[in-house]
């Protein structure tokens, strides 16, 4: 499941809403992702994320179908916000659940790795000079990478 | 009369362009994605600047990633965007 929201989740509900009733599921795994107050050193006041409506829906959306061919899942979820964001506040989650742990584990780090560098999200840092736009990292294309995603995907 | 392009422009992109969103008629000569580029950087002003170094430039047609060399038709949806930060 997918969803592209401004407000916050909980993710306690959210992860019981996602295996309730499924017994077959014997491991769940999640990631969530929060605002951090230091970007290269300067102490940021707060974000603003930015994306593209209906091309992020689809990115995540096929990212989600590539987990679900790679593992034996019995659950997938990614929620993403967008928005005025403060530190501390959630800004993505990633849950998957199997039968065993392996594939919960495999597939919930993967969902992220691709997500950060496929989905069209953008952040805007307020800091003390202004907004600064995040500059997109190396190390999470390496990320992305070693999942060995078929080519021809990405733009580069 | 042909659709025109609808073209989209996301975070210092937009703000470089200094526009989200507009609407074109396909232009003359323009068969792909790098020579649309090509186009709207002789327009000048704010295209040149935001299209100044390719490589940190990515573009999706019809909600897609697409390499430079990708076709775009009347009717398309491009989209023009740093790499992207989420998560």
């Amino acid at each position: 499941m997918i969803k592209v929201q401004t407000e916050d989740f909980d993710l306690g509900a959210e992860l019981k809403a996602l295996t309730d009733g499924n017994h077959a599921i014997g491991g769940l795994c999640s990631f969530v992702g929060l605002v951090r107050d230091m970007a290269g050193g300067d102490k940021i006041g707060a974000m603003t994320l930015e994306h593209y409506p209906g091309m992020t829906e689809k990115e995540l959306t096929r990212i989600e179908a590539e987990a679900l061919e790679r593992w034996p899942l019995d659950a997938t979820l990614i929620i993403h916000r967008y928005g005025r964001l403060e530190p501390g506040d959630q800004i993505v989650l990633v849950a998957a659940a199997s039968a065993h742990r392996e594939a919960a584990f495999e597939a919930c780090h993967f969902l992220i790795d691709f997500l950060k560098t496929k989905a069209p999200f953008w952040k805007l840092e307020d800091t003390p000079d202004g907004g600064q736009w995040v500059d997109a990292r190396d190390t999470d294309d390496a990320a992305t990478a070693r999942w060995n995603l078929p080519s021809g995907k990405a733009a580069e | 009369m042909s659709a025109p392009l609808k073209l989209l422009y996301f975070a210092w992109l937009r703000e470089k362009a200094g526009i989200g969103e507009e609407a074109v008629p396909t232009p003359d000569g323009v068969a792909t994605v790098g020579e649309l580029m090509d186009w709207l950087v002789g327009r000048g002003g704010g295209y040149a600047e935001a299209f100044s170094d390719r490589k940190v430039v990515r573009v999706a047609v019809n909600q897609e990633y697409v390499s430079l060399d990708h076709p775009v038709a009347a009717g398309d949806e491009v989209a023009f965007f740093p790499p992207v930060t989420g998560g």
